[in-house]
């Protein structure tokens, strides 16, 4: 067993992070002009009574168009696109609501040959989180779903909470996903 | 196609029990279902690098708004390491707390404690080529909560994180050392382990003290690191 340096815990963000975190367009990623189909996600951040959670902020981080990574560790022989770094962060309103413009990304291959389904990383902070929950946002009809490896990972009944609902017609590209903290049709996190 | 190795798992009681009913906030926010462990992958050992910008102003919370902020002038400064020592440079460190007197320039604070028109507890730092931070502030006054009768919470420091990977992403809160209501903090308590909660207290440091100017604190973070690497 190698030695290793005592880690630094986590502790909740409180309701006080606004103005240090939070700042006009973090959920806008497609402001330089970035490649791909943009779409719109949306959603709200509910409790366990159901209440809207006004007070959480969320991140996101995903890949771009291609399904690469803007990180030096992703490796992959796809294009990186100058003007897009796939972080977003914003904080849910008085309702509850929060809302990303991005890009669809493309898929993620790995070692071994498996395929990453399009999807998007999420972090989830609020009062009351004494550590950040994470999940995932998927996309319905993507064929790539089924041999996902995080999918597969999830039971059946529970892996809906993790696929974005289509809003209106197809070409708008507008999806809601919502997190549900607690109950019985809550969000699957992930623990990583 | 190779994946590199993925990040290192936290320990059992190092981290804070998520359903920690002391905490009343936890309670209709935490999840009942346990999390569902996740290999990682390019997802996770991946993440955003640094896309903000700090100036040195930004290290020095002690002037805003035309004038100098009320209270005790403090350092805080260390290095931002991973698990197997190594200094993680280029790292956004963001910073939020409450005034001398325990108040937030925030609007949902109601705390009956002045505004200071000088200080709005809002700084940003990016570490070294050596993993190391430095910033200047005020040490931040105790507040009062609603989460049960008489409830106060220590004096402390709100710091967000990223390190090199979304699996490494950190949001905590620094204490002092030798604050009495360290032990009556049900979310300093949260943590089960009392020497991962230690952690979280900052040191007196001499050494970092300005001599004339302003005390200081060392005050270290510490992420996960890559598994499978030797410690340094």
């Amino acid at each position: 067993m190698t030695m290793s340096y005592g880690r630094t815990p986590s502790q909740t963000i409180g309701p006080f992070f606004h103005r240090a975190l939070v700042r006009n367009g973090g959920n806008d990623l497609t402001a330089r002009g970035a490649a791909g189909v943009q779409i719109v996600i949306e959603g709200r951040v509910i409790d366990g009574d159901g209440l809207p959670v006004a007070d959480a902020m969320v991140e996101i981080w995903q890949a771009n168009a291609a399904g690469r990574y803007d990180h030096p560790e992703d490796r992959q022989d796809k294009r990186l696109d100058p003007n897009f770094h796939g972080f977003g962060r914003t904080a849910t309103d008085a309702e509850g609501y929060f809302r990303f413009r991005t890009v669809k990304p493309g898929p993620v291959r790995e070692t071994g040959d498996f395929t990453q389904a399009p999807h998007i990383n999420v972090s989830i902070f609020a009062r009351g989180l004494l550590n950040r929950l994470v999940t995932r946002i998927y996309f319905p009809d993507e064929p790539l779903n089924a041999t996902d490896p995080v999918l597969s990972a999830v039971p059946g009944p529970r892996r809906p909470t993790l696929i974005a609902r289509r809003v209106g017609e197809e070409l708008a590209n507008r999806f809601s996903f919502d997190v549900i903290l607690q109950g019985g049709a809550e969000t699957v996190f992930l623990d990583l | 196609m190779i994946t590199p190795a993925g990040y290192r798992r936290t320990e059992p009681g190092e981290n804070p029990r998520l359903d920690w009913r002391e905490y009343e906030s936890t309670r209709k926010r935490v999840p009942i279902h346990a999390p569902i462990r996740l290999e990682h992958t390019l997802s996770e050992i991946t993440g955003p690098r640094t896309w903000a910008v700090a100036t040195p102003a930004d290290a020095d919370l002690t002037h805003f708004n035309g004038g100098e902020a009320l209270g005790e002038r403090i350092i805080v400064a260390g290095r931002v390491l991973d698990d197997n020592g190594r200094p993680l440079p280029d790292t956004l460190i963001e910073i939020w707390q409450a005034n001398s007197a325990g108040r937030y320039a925030h609007e949902v604070d109601t705390h009956d404690a002045p505004l200071d028109p000088h200080y709005s507890g809002v700084g940003r730092v990016i570490t070294d080529a050596h993993g190391a931070y430095r910033f200047t502030t005020i040490k931040p006054g105790a507040y009062p909560w609603r989460n049960h009768p008489n409830a106060w919470r220590p004096a402390h420091i709100h710091f967000s994180l990223f390190g090199p990977a979304f699996a490494t992403r950190l949001v905590t809160q620094m204490y002092f050392a030798g604050d009495p209501l360290l032990l009556l903090d049900p979310i300093f308590n949260s943590i089960p382990d009392q020497s991962a909660r230690n952690r979280l207290v900052a040191a007196f440091d001499l050494g970092t003290t300005m001599p004339g100017y302003a005390l200081g604190y060392r005050f270290d973070f510490v992420l996960r690191g890559p598994e499978g690497t030797p410690a340094g």
